[in-house]
C-alpha cells in the first residue's frame, strides 16, 4: 500500500482552477519531484495535503487512512511535515520555541524545555542539521532557518517531508548540503516531495517526476529515463528554444549619459559615489548589457534612467533632448519603458486590480483619462483586456487583485505596461529574476522584438549567460564606475569576470577561450541567479 | 524643590501611587495580552467604562463585591468576543473596530446607567472594597503603608503582573499567543488554530480591562459618573508601547505615570499659588510622552500586530 496517495484533488480559486483532478501516490524512500512553472498549482496541492486549504473535490490517503481535509494538526499527526517556501518561523523567538510550539498541550502549566532541547540536540546530531537551539531566529542565516524548518517537521515525527522550492533562497553550497541531508533521510525510509522548477536539481535528487501544467498532471516519469530537455518540454508544453540573436544595423543614439556622477548621501556613506563619471550610449536596434555583482551601482543607474534619481554632475540625454532633471512621469511620457528590479515592491501595487496597475503610468492621458481628470473605466478595462490577451497574462480578469498573479504573470503585466506604448528606450533591470523557463523565454522574446522594431534596450543582469545570449554590447559596473561598452562577440566570460572584480578595461593580450565553450561556468551562474526569494 | 523631596519620601505619596497604578496595570496587561496575540484593542477605553459601570451596578443592585468584579470581567469577555468577531474572524480594520467598540461600550454604559437610575441627581453610592492591611507586612514603615495597606483589587492587579509574565513566557499557551502575534502562519503550520488563540487572548485581555474599570468605581471611588475613565485606556495603550510588550516593564511604566500623577496633586497643594494648576495636570502626560519617545525607539513590535490572518487564502 502506498504511504501517501492523492485521489482526484481539485481546487478552485474563483474561476481559476489551481488543481484539476490530480492523482498520484508516494512510497517510503521515494523522492517525488513536483515540477511545473510558476502558477502550475504545485504549492496549492501541497497546501491541501498539509491542511492549509480544503480541496473542493477529492481526498488524500495516508497508509490507507483518509486524511481529514483542511486540518493542519491532522496532517501533522499523520506524519506529514512541510518546509514552506516562505518560512513559517517567528523571528523574535528562539529556535527551540519555534520548534516546541504545538508539541505540548496548550493547557499545561509549564514547558518541558530540557527534554525538548535534548531531543533536538540528538536529532541535529543524527541528521547533521546543526543549529543553536537558543538562538533567535532573526540571527540565523537563510540556510540555518531552513534547517530549523526541517527539524520542526522531524521533531514531530514526520514521515513525509514536503519541501516547497527549498533551494530558491540558498547559495549553491547550502543547496548541496541540503541535498546530502535529503539523501540520508530517504535512506532512513522518509518519503520526500520536492517542489521545484530547476531541472538540474530535480534530476539530481528525485526518483520520479510528476509534471504539473495549469493545474493538471501532464506527465509522470522515472527520473532515470528523463533528461533536461524532455522535462523542460513537459513542463512548458512545447519546445523551449533559445532566442536567436539577430545582428542589426544600429540607428541613432537614444540614450546618452555623459560623465554622470551620483553621490552617496546615505547616513553610512563610504565616500564612494553610487555612480562615478558614468558614460553610456544606447542606440536604436541595440541591446546593451550591464554586467556586475549586485550592489555595484546598477540600482542607481536604473533609478537615474527612470528619473527617480538626479545626478550631481553630468548630463542625461534622451532622444536628443536633455532630461537630466526631468520628472519620472516626464521621462516615461517621452518614451521610456521600465521593468523594475523588484516587481513586488516597485513594479506593481499588489492590492490593486490588474487594470489599475496596467494604466498606472498613463493616468493623465487619453484614452485612460477624460480631460486629464477623470478615469474612463470602460476604456481602461477594454485596454486591459487587450493587453491580457496580447501578453498572455493568466488571470481571472482585469478586475482581479494583482497580488494573486504568479511571478511570471506579474512580470508579463509589467511588460505589457512598459512595452505596449512602444517606447524608444527600454530599461530592463533583472527582468527574469525568479521566473521559470517558459516565462524567461517569453521576456527575452519580447526584448528582442522591441529591439527589432527599433527600440534601444538596456539590460541589467547578474546572469552572464543571459547577457551573452541577448546583448550586442556589454559594459561592466564595479563600485559605481562603468567600463566602456564592448562588442559582445569579442568578449569572453572570463574577461567580463575580471572586470566584475575591478579590472578597469578588457586586457586584449589575455584573451582566453570564447564564452561558448565555457559551459561549466554557465552552470554555476545559472544556479546562483535564476532564482529569487520573492518568486512563487 | 525641598517640597518635592518631602513628598517623595512620604508614605501617603507612595500609597496614592499604588492606588492610582492599579487600574493602569490591569488595563495595560489586558492590552498587552491582546497585542501579543497580534490584535490592537482600541476598545479599551469603552471596555473599562463598561467594567466600571457594570461592576458598580451589580453591587448597587444588591450583589456582593466579588461577584460584581466577576460580572465586570464577564462583560469584558463579551466585548472582547465582539472585537474578535470583527477583527479576528472577519479580518476588519482593528483601528476602526476598536474605536467603534469604545464608542459603543461607553455610550451603552451611560445609557444603561441612566435607564436604571433615571432619577438620580447626585450619583448614588455603594459600599466599596475596604483597605485590607496585610498582617505584619503592613507595619513596615513607608513600604507597609504603601504596598500592604491597599484594597484587595490592588493586590490582585500586582499579583497578575508575574502571573501574566509566567503564562506568556513559560507555558505552551503563552508561546502560542506570542507566536500568533509574530507569525500566525507559524502557528497554523504547527496545527494550532490561530483564530481561537487570538480570540481567547482578546477576550481575556478585555476582561482585564473591564476589571481595571471596575476598580475605579468599586475600590478607588464608590460611585459611577460620566467620563470617569477619563483617558486611562489611552494611557494603557501608550504604556504597552513604553513597555515593549513586556509585563515587567509595563509595571514600571505604569508606576512612573501613577507616581507623576500622585506627585502633581501634591505639588499643586504646596506651590499652587505660583504656577497655574493646569501645568501640574499636564505634567504626567508630558513626561509620559518624553519617556515614550525615549523608550519606543527601542521597542520591537509584535511582527504581526494589526495583520489579520485569513485561513486558506492565497497570499
Amino acid at each position: 500500500m502506498a504511504l501517501l496517495a492523492f485521489h482526484n484533488i481539485t481546487k478552485r480559486f474563483g474561476s481559476l482552477t489551481a488543481n484539476d483532478d490530480i492523482s498520484f501516490s508516494l512510497d517510503r524512500g521515494e523522492v517525488i519531484a513536483l515540477l511545473g512553472e510558476n502558477g502550475a498549482g504545485k504549492t496549492t496541492l501541497m497546501n491541501i495535503l498539509y491542511g492549509h486549504y480544503t480541496a473542493d473535490k477529492g481526498y488524500i490517503e495516508v497508509d490507507g487512512q483518509k486524511l481529514p481535509a483542511g486540518q493542519t494538526d491532522a496532517a501533522i499527526n499523520a506524519g506529514i511535515g512541510m518546509v514552506h517556501q516562505h518560512f513559517t518561523l517567528a523571528e523574535n523567538l528562539t529556535v527551540l520555541e519555534n520548534i516546541m510550539l504545538g508539541t505540548e498541550s496548550l493547557w499545561s502549566l509549564g514547558q518541558k524545555r530540557a527534554p525538548a532541547k535534548e531531543k533536538l540536540a540528538q536529532m541535529s546530531e543524527d541528521y547533521g542539521l546543526k543549529v543553536d537551539p537558543d538562538a533567535r531566529v532573526a540571527e540565523l542565516s537563510v540556510g540555518e532557518r531552513q534547517r530549523v524548518e526541517i527539524l520542526k517537521a522531524l521533531y514531530r515525527d514526520a514521515r513525509v517531508l514536503i519541501l516547497d522550492e527549498p533551494t530558491a533562497v540558498l547559495t549553491p553550497q547550502e543547496a548541496d548540503s541540503l541535498f546530502k541531508t535529503l539523501k540520508s533521510l530517504t535512506k532512513e525510509g522518509f518519503a520526500i516531495i520536492f517542489i521545484s522548477h530547476k531541472l538540474h536539481e530535480i534530476l539530481a535528487i528525485s526518483t520520479r517526476v510528476e509534471v504539473l501544467r495549469r493545474g493538471k498532471i501532464v506527465g509522470s516519469i522515472e527520473t532515470e529515463k528523463a533528461d533536461r530537455k524532455l522535462l523542460a518540454e513537459m513542463m512548458v508544453g512545447r519546445t523551449v528554444e533559445r532566442p536567436v540573436l539577430e545582428q542589426m544595423e544600429t540607428g541613432k543614439p537614444i540614450v546618452e549619459l555623459e560623465n554622470v556622477t551620483v553621490e552617496d548621501k546615505s547616513k553610512d556613506a563610504s565616500g564612494v559615489p553610487k555612480l562615478n563619471k558614468v558614460s553610456l550610449t544606447v542606440h536604436q536596434h541595440e541591446i546593451v548589457g550591464i554586467a556586475g555583482v549586485a550592489g555595484n551601482g546598477q540600482s542607481s543607474l536604473a533609478d537615474l534612467l527612470s528619473g527617480l534619481e538626479k545626478p550631481d554632475a553630468g548630463t542625461f540625454t534622451l532622444l536628443g533632448q536633455e532630461v537630466t532633471s526631468a520628472s519620472p512621469a516626464d521621462i516615461v511620457h517621452r518614451g521610456v519603458g521600465r521593468i523594475p528590479e523588484d516587481r513586488h515592491s516597485s513594479g506593481v501595487v499588489g492590492d490593486m486590480m490588474l487594470w489599475e496597475n496596467l494604466i498606472s503610468e498613463d493616468l493623465r492621458h487619453a484614452p485612460v483619462s477624460k480631460a486629464g481628470v477623470l478615469i474612463d473605466r470602460k476604456a481602461c478595462l477594454e485596454r486591459a483586456n487587450k493587453l491580457i490577451d496580447a501578453f498572455d497574462i493568466r488571470c481571472e480578469g482585469p478586475e482581479a487583485e494583482t497580488k494573486l498573479l504568479s511571478g511570471g504573470n506579474m512580470q508579463k503585466l509589467i511588460l505589457a505596461r512598459a512595452l505596449s506604448p512602444k517606447p524608444g528606450f527600454i530599461l530592463a533591470n533583472q527582468p527574469v529574476r525568479g521566473l521559470d523557463e517558459g516565462a524567461i523565454a517569453y521576456v527575452h522574446e519580447q526584448l528582442l522584438a522591441a529591439k527589432k522594431r527599433g527600440a534601444a534596450v538596456l539590460l541589467i543582469s547578474e546572469d552572464l549567460d543571459e547577457l551573452f545570449a541577448l546583448c550586442d554590447q556589454i559594459a561592466v559596473m564595479y563600485h559605481g564606475t562603468l567600463t566602456q561598452s564592448y562588442d559582445a562577440k569579442t568578449l569572453t566570460i572570463a574577461e567580463v569576470g575580471l572586470m566584475m572584480a575591478g579590472q578597469q578595461s578588457k586586457n586584449t593580450n589575455h584573451s582566453e577561450q570564447p564564452h561558448t565553450e565555457n559551459s561549466s561556468h554557465s552552470e554555476t551562474t545559472n544556479s546562483g541567479n535564476e532564482e529569487h526569494p520573492h518568486a512563487n | 524643590m525641598m517640597d518635592i523631596l518631602e513628598i517623595l519620601v512620604s508614605a501617603g505619596f507612595w500609597a496614592a501611587t499604588i492606588r492610582i497604578v492599579s487600574p493602569l496595570i490591569l488595563g495595560t496587561l489586558g492590552e498587552l495580552i491582546c497585542e501579543r496575540a497580534g490584535v490592537l484593542n482600541l476598545g479599551i477605553e469603552g471596555i473599562m467604562t463598561m467594567g466600571a459601570m457594570s461592576g458598580w451596578m451589580w453591587v448597587y443592585m444588591g450583589g456582593d463585591l466579588w461577584t460584581g468584579v466577576m460580572f465586570a470581567a464577564f462583560m469584558g469577555l463579551m466585548f472582547g468576543l465582539l472585537h474578535s468577531i470583527f477583527t479576528v474572524y472577519l479580518g476588519l480594520s482593528q483601528h476602526v473596530t476598536g474605536i467603534g467598540i469604545t464608542l459603543f461600550a461607553s455610550s451603552l454604559s451611560y445609557y444603561v446607567y441612566r435607564m436604571l437610575l433615571p432619577d438620580a441627581t447626585t450619583p448614588p453610592k455603594i459600599e466599596p472594597f475596604q483597605i485590607y492591611e496585610v498582617p505584619f507586612l503592613s507595619e513596615i514603615p513607608v513600604i507597609g503603608e504603601a504596598l500592604f495597606s491597599q484594597t484587595p483589587l490592588t493586590y490582585l492587579a500586582l499579583i497578575l503582573v508575574p502571573v501574566v509574565w509566567y503564562v506568556l513566557y513559560k507555558t505552551p499557551l503563552g508561546l502560542a499567543v506570542r507566536m500568533a502575534g509574530e507569525n500566525p502562519m507559524a502557528v497554523e503550520a504547527q496545527g494550532i488554530n490561530v483564530l481561537s488563540i487570538r480570540t481567547g487572548a482578546v477576550m481575556v485581555g478585555s476582561a482585564f480591562m473591564a476589571v481595571g474599570g471596575a476598580f475605579i468605581t468599586m475600590s478607588a471611588f464608590d460611585a459611577f459618573f460620566f467620563g470617569m475613565i477619563n483617558g486611562r485606556g489611552w494611557i494603557c495603550i501608550a504604556l504597552v508601547i513604553f513597555a515593549s510588550w513586556k509585563p515587567g516593564k509595563a509595571l514600571i511604566g505604569a508606576l512612573l505615570f501613577a507616581g507623576l500623577d500622585a506627585l502633581q496633586v501634591r505639588a499643586q497643594q504646596t506651590s499652587g499659588a505660583l504656577i497655574p494648576y493646569q501645568f501640574f495636570l499636564m505634567m504626567p502626560y508630558i513626561l509620559s510622552i518624553v519617556a515614550m519617545v525615549i523608550m519606543a525607539r527601542k521597542a520591537s513590535y509584535p511582527k504581526a500586530l494589526l495583520v489579520p490572518f485569513r485561513r486558506g487564502e492565497r497570499t
